[in-house]
């Protein structure tokens, strides 16, 4: 997983509240074998709308989220944090995340950040008025700073150690790879093996 | 204090250990099907990781596979994709795979065991919730997330919260015609689906010790049907035998010495469960299910119950909403269901002796008129072993369609499927709605009540047919 220290960048304002995962990601895409190419699932059918917010040109490249309250509400599937990331989302800010989804966004290394309610409005407003404001979220300071905006968050401090330092799951496993590979030596002969015989 | 069984082979495989955090647990066997491992290996390919330890790894096609013309191109692209995906992953990073044609293809949890691979006191993962099937050796099974199939193929560890331990003990001699079907189907309908949430259930007693494997297999596999964990029985000689020469069982020296140790995996006479359930195996009869969860059970003689005898609100609105979905009446006597498909096989129900069992009730009967039944075997082996007894012959001469191996009409992922409205006896283990196909109404059985029913058309024993033209087997 890539680290995450503070990353800086154009914001998508999107006033929804309850956006399940079947919004964010439809179930039809659930049938794919990668983690990759869910961008074009991402908000699919919000996306036929040529007026929705992701659809306006000046929202390209835009790696910032501004979500309403509730986000990621809905079925557990990890792909709908595959879709936000391949699309090129670093971070979402919202006033309150569902539980699955935040932690599935943290282990994927996708920042979710909760501010209060005001303060999502009034990056709403800035971000609505100039498409071309820009947007940091500071992990290491635990602040989201933009024009005229200095927000502090907290995240539990074990969650943020792993983004800071990019560790997954995986990553902190690996970490005893020296445990692992003595337990190894010490495992009798006589346990399974699938080598063919 | 002594430990309990799942104690001792949790102990055995703690890697690091930390104040505050999950054990690191080490892993002997990781078992891959095409469903749950794409994402895990595109996971390990972006990340430039090996799988660590191929040698623990095996990988078999069973979801998806036809079960007819497998020599043709399959039809769904949808399943066509999945599976060349497995292959092509295992190629890649130099798994072992059994694909669709070869003799050691099946469902997962057939395949392991009868390879030998199954250990007594061993590790055993796969990204599939039926996993809890292995447990029958003693052995600790339990079913992961993709995310954790890539993260054993990665580091062949997992990270894992402790469980806590139940004892289900069963005494007694189960009466004739009764099953290890019945009886897992009977302690689900006891302890309720979500009865055994964070447990590892310990199956024990005289009337557990006297089953052979594959009736152990199919009480462990349905242990996640009462929300366990995992299901576990102690190794003893009957484990032994049955694997004792099989493909990937120790040899010679190393044989001494894995029996030696797995006759240590016994829980202390001293050890404490943290829950304990007793049944009496002398008072069971033929179990089926009526409803859309496989705790909504009752013997083969009740009616299907009223929804407004129940206490509980929200059992009560289960049952009712179950009655609706499966088009029962309460009071409706179970034996008066009539089915329109018999599905014999899965992971529960897909072994030799299962088709026997069934073999055994056909022979010489026919299937009734306008009822399908599917004998699906649940590994290629199983298949070649029936036809080597005559029971293929048995089952088409009876009117049965004998299929290829793999999980078929289980789940519906492959063109094996009811339609909607279309009501199933099956030997499978999950009655949800739409699990055999959107629409389709699911009865879970055994075997022999699989067989009998197919014979009579509607739900029935062996002991409700006719002593008609049975010939001696
Ligand atoms: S037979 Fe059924 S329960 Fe078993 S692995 Fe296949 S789909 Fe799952």
């Amino acid at each position: 997983m890539e680290a995450f220290t503070a990353h800086t960048g154009r914001a998508v304002p999107l006033r929804r509240s309850n956006v399940d995962t079947d919004q964010i990601i439809p179930a039809h895409w659930l049938k794919k074998v990668t983690r990759d190419g869910f961008e074009d699932g991402l908000f699919e059918a919000w996306r036929k709308d040529p007026g929705f917010v992701l659809n306006e040109p000046a929202r390209a490249g835009a790696s910032v989220l501004v979500a309403g309250p509730d986000f990621g509400t809905g079925s557990s599937r990890e792909h709908a944090v595959w879709a936000l990331q391949n699309y090129g989302f670093k971070t979402v800010i919202s006033a309150r995340f569902a539980d699955i989804f935040r932690g599935n966004s943290l282990k994927n290394g996708l920042l979710t950040v909760v501010l209060p309610q005001e303060t999502v409005e009034r990056l709403w407003e800035l971000t609505e008025a100039d498409p071309a404001a820009e947007v940091t979220v500071d992990l290491v300071a635990r602040q989201v700073r933009a024009e005229g905006i200095t927000a502090d968050f907290s995240l539990d401090e074990n969650a943020r150690w792993r983004l800071l330092e990019g560790l997954d799951d995986i990553g902190l496993t690996l970490r005893h790879e020296s445990a692992i590979a003595a337990f190894e030596t010490r495992r009798p002969s006589h346990k399974p093996s699938t080598a063919r015989v | 204090m002594g430990r309990t069984l799942a104690e001792k082979v949790w102990e055995e495989h703690v890697v690091a250990r930390a104040e505050g955090e999950p054990d690191l647990l080490y892993i002997d066997l990781h078992l891959l099907h095409e469903v749950t491992s794409p994402q895990a290996f595109d996971g390990l390919r972006k990340a430039g990781r090996p799988v660590r330890r191929t040698d623990l790894t095996i990988a078999t096609e069973d979801h998806n596979t036809p079960t007819l013309d497998i020599d043709k191109p399959i039809a769904d692209p949808v399943s066509r994709t999945q599976l060349e995906t497995l292959r092509r992953n295992c190629a890649e990073f130099g798994v072992r795979l059994h694909p669709l044609g070869d003799v050691e293809q099946g469902v997962v949890h057939v395949v392991g065991p009868q390879l030998g691979l199954t250990h007594p006191g061993a590790t055993v993962v796969c990204g599939d919730s039926h996993t809890s099937t292995h447990g029958a050796f003693g052995a600790l099974a339990f079913g992961i997330g993709t995310s954790q199939v890539e993260h054993v193929l990665a580091t062949q560890t997992l990270p894992m919260s402790p469980f806590r331990t139940m004892a289900v003990t069963v005494e007694g001699e189960l009466p004739p015609g009764v099953t290890a079907k019945d009886l897992i189907l009977a302690v689900i309908a006891e302890i309720g689906t979500g009865g055994g949430q964070g447990y590892v259930i310990e199956y024990r007693g005289s009337a557990i010790e006297k089953l052979s494997m594959e009736a152990r297999m199919t009480v462990c596999n349905m242990s996640i049907e009462a929300g366990a964990r995992a299901g576990m029985i102690a190794p003893d000689e009957t484990t032994f035998a049955y694997l004792k020469d099989r493909p990937h069982a120790p040899k010679g020296a190393d044989w001494d010495a894995a029996v030696a140790h797995w006759r240590t995996l016994r829980t202390d006479d001293d050890a404490v469960f943290d829950h304990e359930v007793v049944i009496d195996a002398s008072a069971l009869s033929p179990f089926v299910t009526w409803g859309t969860n496989p705790g909504q059970g009752a013997p083969l003689s009740a009616a299907v119950p009223d929804p407004a005898s129940y206490e509980d609100a929200s059992e009560r609105s289960a049952a009712e909403r179950a009655l609706e979905y499966m088009g029962l009446t309460a009071g409706q006597a179970l034996r008066d269901i009539a089915v329109d498909t018999v599905f014999v096989g899965s992971c529960t129900n897909g072994r030799i002796e299962d088709l026997r069992a069934a073999a055994d009730v056909l022979r010489g009967r026919a299937v009734a008129d306008g009822v399908r039944m599917l004998v699906v075997p649940g590994s290629v082996r199983v298949a070649l072993q029936a036809v080597d007894e005559g029971l293929d012959a048995v089952f088409t001469a009876a009117g049965a369609e004998w299929r290829h191996a793999g999980c078929s009409m289980c789940l519906g992922m492959n063109p094996d499927q009811l339609a909607p409205g279309e009501r199933s006896a099956s030997t499978s283990n999950r009655n949800f709605e739409g699990r055999q196909g959107k629409g389709g109404r699911t009865h879970l059985v055994s075997p022999q009540v699989a067989a009998a029913t197919a014979v009579l058309g509607r739900l029935a024993s062996p002991a409700d047919l006719p002593a008609g033209p049975v010939l001696a087997a």
